[in-house]
Order: C-alpha cells, then structure tokens, then sequence
C-alpha cells in the first residue's frame, strides 16, 4: 500500500533520513547498511608488540572497546577489521599478510602505534619500515604506544569512514 | 603449603675472582691466554681447543661448582684484535655466590668451536643465537640452524661489517621481496572508495 | 582379544599441528610445532623471531643514553625493571653511583613494576587456563599501577623514568599518599583473586603436576625467577647481588616445593604481596636528597644549570654530540625483573657508543624449555606450561 508522502508530516532528522512519525524511517540503503557496519566492527586479534598491551588495556574495562560494539574475534574469517599493532618485521610480514588474505570483504586495516605506521625507532635490517608497503591501510593511529583513548580516536575515525561509503554492499560497484 | 616464604640470608664463603683465576691457570696452564681484571670483574682468555674440558672442570669441582651459565655471547673485534671472534661465556654458582667471565678466541678463517650443550642442556639456544648472529659453528650442538631470523637469510647480522639498515631492497630475503610483489599484484581488486 | 583385533583395523600415526604465529592467547608471536600422538605430546618444537627488531645491532650505533628507550621496548610488560637493569649495568660501567634517593625511587618503582608484571601474568594465564573474571579484575589494578605511573613522569606503558645516573625527575607529596592508599588496599584485592582461582578445583586439576622440572635440572636448563623458584632453587638476585636500595629493605623470598604449574603461580601470588611490602618500607625510609648523581663527566646537569652556566652548557653539548668518555673494558651486571634474570653484558672500547651490547633475556631462555615441559603432557597443558613460564616475545627476539 502506497503512502502519498506530499500529505503526511514527514520530519526530516538528518540529512537523507525522514521520519514518518512515530516509527517510521524512511532512508537510503548505503546509510541503513554503513550504520549496521560501523556500529559492529569486528576486530581479529593481532597484537604483535607493546601496542597490544594498550589495546587489551582499551578493551578491558576502564577504557571499554565493548560499548562501540567492538569484539575481539580470535578467527579471521570471523572478522572485518585488523588492527596491526605492534611491530612489522621482515619474518612475519607474509603471516600478516595471510592474515589480511583471509578476512571476508568489506575489511579495514587499522595501523597503531609508530612501529606499524612507519616502522618506529627500529630502522634496521629486519623492521619492515611501515605496514602499508604490504597492506592497504585505512587509519594510522600514531603514539609509541598510543593512549587507549587514541586507539578509540582511531576507530571512530575508521568509522566515520565507513559512514560516507557508497554502494560498497552492491554487486555493482 | 607447598611454597614457604623464606628469608635468604647469605654467607660471603665464596672465592673470589682473582682466586678462582688463579685455579684455572694452574689446572689448565698452556691453555690460559691473559686474565683481565675491570671493576671487579674477572675475565680469562683462553684458546679454544680445550674449552669443553675447562668447562666442566667449573662445572663439577665441588670448590668452584660454577653451576648457573647466565650467558654464551660473542664479540667480533674486526681490526682491533689479531683473533676476530671471542666466545664469552659467563658462569655463577649458586651455593657459593662466586662468579667468573671466560672468553674463548675463534679466528675468522675458521669459526669454529666445541658446545658446551653435553654439560649445560640450557646453551642449546644461547650457541644457536651465536651462529645466527655471527657464524660461528658449535660443532657436537644437536640442531644448529638459525634462531631469530628466518632459516634461509643471507649474512649474519652482528658482524661488524654487516650494514645496520639491511641489505640492498633487490638484495632483500626473498621471502618479503614476495609478498611485496603479490601485494601489488592484488592491489587492483582492493576497494577504492 | 578383541583389542588386539582393533588394533590390527586401527592404524594411528603422529600428527604436526601449528600452533601458529597468530592465536588468540596474547603471548604475542610465538609459533609452536606440535608432534603429538593422539593428545599425548611427543615433541615441541618453538620457533622464535617474529619480533627480532636487531636491538643489539641498534645499541651499537647510539650512544649510551639514546641507547635507553630501547631498553622499554623489549619486556613491554615491566618497563621499570629493564630500564633498572640497564641503568644499573651502565653505572657500574661508568664507576658512578646513584644518589641515596634515587635508589629508593628506584626500588620502588620496580617494584610497581613487579606488580604490574604478576598482575599481567595472572589475567592472562588465567584468561588462557578458562577463568575469564580474573582477567578484568587484574586489569583494574593494573590501571591503577599505569595511573600512577603517568603521576610520576606522564607515560603509562614505554616510561624512560630511570636514567644513568638516578632518575628523571622528583616525586611529589600527592603520589606518595596515592602509591600510601594502594598499598593499603593491595592485599585484600589480592585475596579477591585467591579467593577466585586458589581452591578451585579446575584450576587445581589443570596446574598441579604439570610442566614438573627438578631443580638440578632447571639449573640446568638455565632457568631463573620464579620459573626457578618453584622448583626449590633459592637464587634470587636481590639477594645474591644486591643492587639499588634491596639491602636495605625487609623482605622474604618464596621457594617452592614441587617444581610444578601450581607452585610457580603460589611463589608469583606471594612475591606479589611481598613487592607491597617493600614499597610501603620505602615510603617510609625515603631520604631527602638530589635525585641524579653529580659526575658531570657521565650525567646530564640539570636544565636550569645549562642555562645559566658555560662550563654545565658544554658538557650537555659533548655528552649528548659524542657520549661520555668511558674508560675500556667490559662488565656483566644482572638485575631480577619480574620474568628472571636480565643480564647485560657491555664492552666498552673508549667511545662514547657501546662496542657490543648483550641482553641476556629470560624470556629467551625460558622458551627454550618448552620442549622439556610439555612431553608427556596433553595439548590442553601446553597452553598452561606457556603461562606458567611466562615469556614475552618483545624481550625474547630483542
């Protein structure tokens, strides 16, 4: 059954979204599908060095990851995201990247700490000078280590990335 | 309870370094280079050919019974010294609280020497770390291959003429060479926004 | 007779499993081989150096101070105590000593440390062992530590508080009556966990008789700390060698019985009640005094002095262009930090840059006898045999 929208009070709350008071949202499927995504970032569990630390630290209970609807998931095929924290070298490079290989699109990569953005202090013969020489990166979250707090800047960051993305659910990209 | 707190108290009954020095020079006297002394801390210099024999004599007399090993290292002493390599090994006894430094000297023509693995099980990793870093072979070590840096790298990094930033990105271990190429090969089918 | 029928339908042969590089028990980047026959182990084989940074190398190309921060980086854990240890060895090099004070400071927050290293340990362990509540319950004293850790110098985790020489800089009244009311509460935090895990009869069926290792042979196989400990070994380096301010303090040292899981978690829990008491002596006998030592030649003056003064400015300009003047020679000084024993072992050839500098990490030592204490024992006990060892692959690979 049709509505004739030019009648009823139709509320627009952001822009794209109309309520059609009271439960009725009317909006576009890129926003409804960004904001089931970003809402649910699953990370895998790649602490590497120091910065896994402070993110156990950012998902415990002071600084809770919980509360963004960010569980860690301990498989890959289970999760959208990596956070690479810690330091990259030359040995464990293809590791990270099977890793990466393995988790289902739509993915983001989240570099933390220096060591992973550019290779930090370590300029030697088995650093890997930066995570993005191999992998497509989306947020760099620098600190030596960063504050969980930077950490939780860093994700929403990533999601309001995901927030502006067209048409990434489509067949039809 | 099965663990109990217990206040150590320790007796100074040990000998000192100087003595135990002393001990080795006249058990072992043609194998005994030099005996270097800096802040209280002995070191004796010895050639290799005879380590494991000296090795065990600190292990088992009951006077000495260097029975810790804390550490096996090595330093290259590229146009410092006539010999290049000396094998450190520093040793602690526990019920006597005594300790003592030995350096064995391996030339670079030929770097090779004994493992103490027979008497301390525990110089396994520490002789394997040395052969990573340096290439110095410990012939009679059960498994020696490289530890810290993958099996088939080419060079061995601590020697002073090893450059600290790596080998040349053409010259790189092939194994991340390829996953740089396979990164840019799948870079086409990545989301660009 | 019909077994021996089964057995002759029945063919089993061993299989190689990977534990691999990534798992979700955060001990980092260890990788285990597995060769197993059914559950029961036959052979473990660890491969390490997935986080080998070349610090060694690195310390070779600067110069003793800038050679510190990464001391933090290797046991990330319990940056305190590998800065302590370095601190500790450098000194000894220089033929300095720290004011009264400093030592002090010193001890106490390596003994902070020591908590926030047992504290990391139990979470964890007990997170891999299945007891998910200890974890979130040891996080929140950890945070209390890294809190009062940003009290003192402003960096929870990579802290480069203890300098060559003494420490950064003065503590002040708040954080002694902050550090005051955590030792007071410590304890009974601390018999929350035993409450939890102690009597529990998983935890006991899951740690008692494994990874069992007798103390000629952990000797031996070069184990130190409480890895040691629990077999009945009484080596503890702030007793044997006393550095800092441990010989003025009272404490006792617990030793084990049985060489097992069990007795090694026991001897942690108490050495952890033991670290309290040691910071609450220190509060109470904390000297007046300048906090780093007065050798222009080796430390850094102070920043008001530099300003002010010629002769102060041109000893900051050389000790932080070419390194201070060292005398040739070598040393080998060990320090007891949460995991064991930490050894460094410098040679020094005149210049103002280490000639060789060598970490002796326990860590590396102590994954080295995974292979011994997991024969035997099920797939399920590897997991608790890797806790109880405690290792941390930052300071492993170096």
């Amino acid at each position: 059954m049709l509505i004739d929208t030019s009648t009823v009070g139709l509320v627009e709350v952001e822009e794209g979204t109309k309520i059609l008071p009271p439960n009725v949202i009317i909006t576009t499927l890129d926003k409804f599908i960004n904001w089931g995504r970003l809402s649910s970032i699953w990370p895998t569990t790649f602490g590497l060095a120091c910065c896994a630390i402070e993110m156990m630290a950012a998902g415990a209970a002071h600084y809770d990851f919980d509360r963004f609807g960010i569980i860690f998931r301990g498989s890959p095929r289970q999760a959208d995201c990596m956070i690479v924290a810690g330091t990259v070298t030359k040995k464990m490079a293809p590791v990270v990247r099977r890793v990466y290989d393995q988790i289902p699109e739509p993915r983001y990569v989240v570099a933390m700490g220096s060591c992973a953005c550019t290779g930090g202090i370590f300029r030697t013969y088995s650093t890997v000078q930066g995570c993005d020489t191999f992998l497509p990166v989306d947020v760099y979250v620098p600190g030596c280590p960063p504050r969980p707090e930077t950490l939780l800047e860093g994700m929403m960051l990533l999601q309001e990335k995901i927030r502006k993305e067209q048409a990434r659910w489509s067949p039809w990209r | 309870m099965a663990v109990t707190e217990v206040r150590i108290s320790i007796h100074p009954d040990g000998l000192s370094p100087k003595d135990i020095a002393e001990k080795i020079k006249e058990q072992f006297p043609d194998q005994v280079v030099d005996i270097t002394e800096f802040r209280d801390q002995v070191a004796v210099i010895v050639k290799r050919d005879n380590i494991v024999e000296i090795c065990r004599y600190l292990h088992d007399d009951p006077h000495l019974s260097l029975d810790h090993l804390q550490d096996i290292t090595a330093v290259d002493y590229l146009n410092k010294k006539d010999v290049r390599f000396e094998v450190v090994y520093n040793l602690y006894s526990i019920r006597y609280h005594h300790k003592i430094r030995i350096r064995a000297q391996v030339p670079e023509n030929d770097p090779e020497i004994d493992s103490v693995v027979p008497i301390w099980v525990g110089a396994n990793w520490h002789e394997r770390e040395c052969f990573d870093m340096f290439g110095i072979v410990f012939s009679g070590h059960p498994d020696l291959r490289r530890i810290l840096l993958p099996e088939d790298w080419e060079g061995h990094p601590l020697r002073k003429d090893y450059p600290l930033e790596g080998p040349e990105p053409d010259k790189d271990w092939p194994g991340f060479t390829e996953v740089l190429k396979r990164s840019k090969e799948l870079r086409e089918f990545e989301w660009e926004g | 007779m019909i077994q021996r029928e089964a057995e002759k339908i029945f063919e089993t042969r061993e299989l190689n499993v990977n534990m691999g590089p990534q798992h979700p028990a955060t001990h980092g980047v260890l990788r285990l081989v597995l060769d197993i026959d059914g559950e029961t182990i036959v052979k473990v084989t660890p491969y390490v150096g997935y986080l080998h940074r070349g610090i060694e190398k690195l310390g070779e190309s600067l110069s003793y101070f800038q050679a510190l921060p990464l001391t933090d980086r290797m046991d990330y854990v319990s940056a305190m105590s590998n800065n302590i240890g370095y601190c500790v060895a450098v000194e000894k090099l220089f033929g300095i000593e720290a004011p009264e004070r400093a030592k002090f400071i010193r001890t106490m927050v390596g003994e902070m440390s020591r908590i926030a290293n047992h504290l990391l340990w139990l979470a964890t362990h007990a997170l891999d062992i299945g007891a998910m509540t200890v974890f979130l319950y040891c996080f929140r004293e950890r945070e209390w530590i890294l809190e009062l850790y940003e009290m003192i110098c402003g960096a929870r985790l990579t802290v480069t508080y203890p300098r060559i020489g003494g420490v950064r800089n003065d503590i002040s009244q708040e954080f002694l009556d902050s550090l005051y009311k955590f030792t007071e509460e410590f304890p009974s935090r601390v018999l929350e966990y035993e409450t939890l895990i102690d009597q529990n009869r998983i935890w006991l069926r899951r740690t008692k008789g494994i990874g069992v290792i007798s103390a000629e042979e952990a000797v031996n196989w070069g184990m130190t700390g409480p890895t040691l400990r629990g077999s009945g070994v009484p080596y503890d380096i702030r007793k044997h060698m006393p550095y800092d301010a441990y010989d003025k303090v009272e404490f006792d040292v617990p030793i084990g019985t049985e060489g097992d899981t069990y007795d090694r978690y026991r001897c942690r829990m108490l050495e952890m009640r033991q670290s309290n008491k040691i910071i609450r002596q220190c509060i109470e006998k904390l000297p007046l005094g300048p906090v780093m030592a007065d050798a222009p030649k080796f430390t850094l003056p102070p920043k008001d002095y530099i300003l002010k003064d010629m002769e102060h400015l041109i000893h900051q300009f050389m000790l932080i262009t070419k390194g201070p003047i060292v005398p040739e020679g070598e040393i080998y000084v060990a320090t007891e930090v949460p995991k064991g024993e930490l050894g460094f072992y410098f040679v020094s050839d005149g210049s103002g840059k280490p000639y060789r500098m060598r970490v002796r990490a326990p860590s590396f030592i102590h994954a080295g006898c995974l292979p011994r204490l997991c024969v035997g024992h099920l797939v399920a006990d590897v997991i608790a045999a890797i806790g109880t060892i405690d290792i941390v692959l930052g300071e492993c690979d170096r």
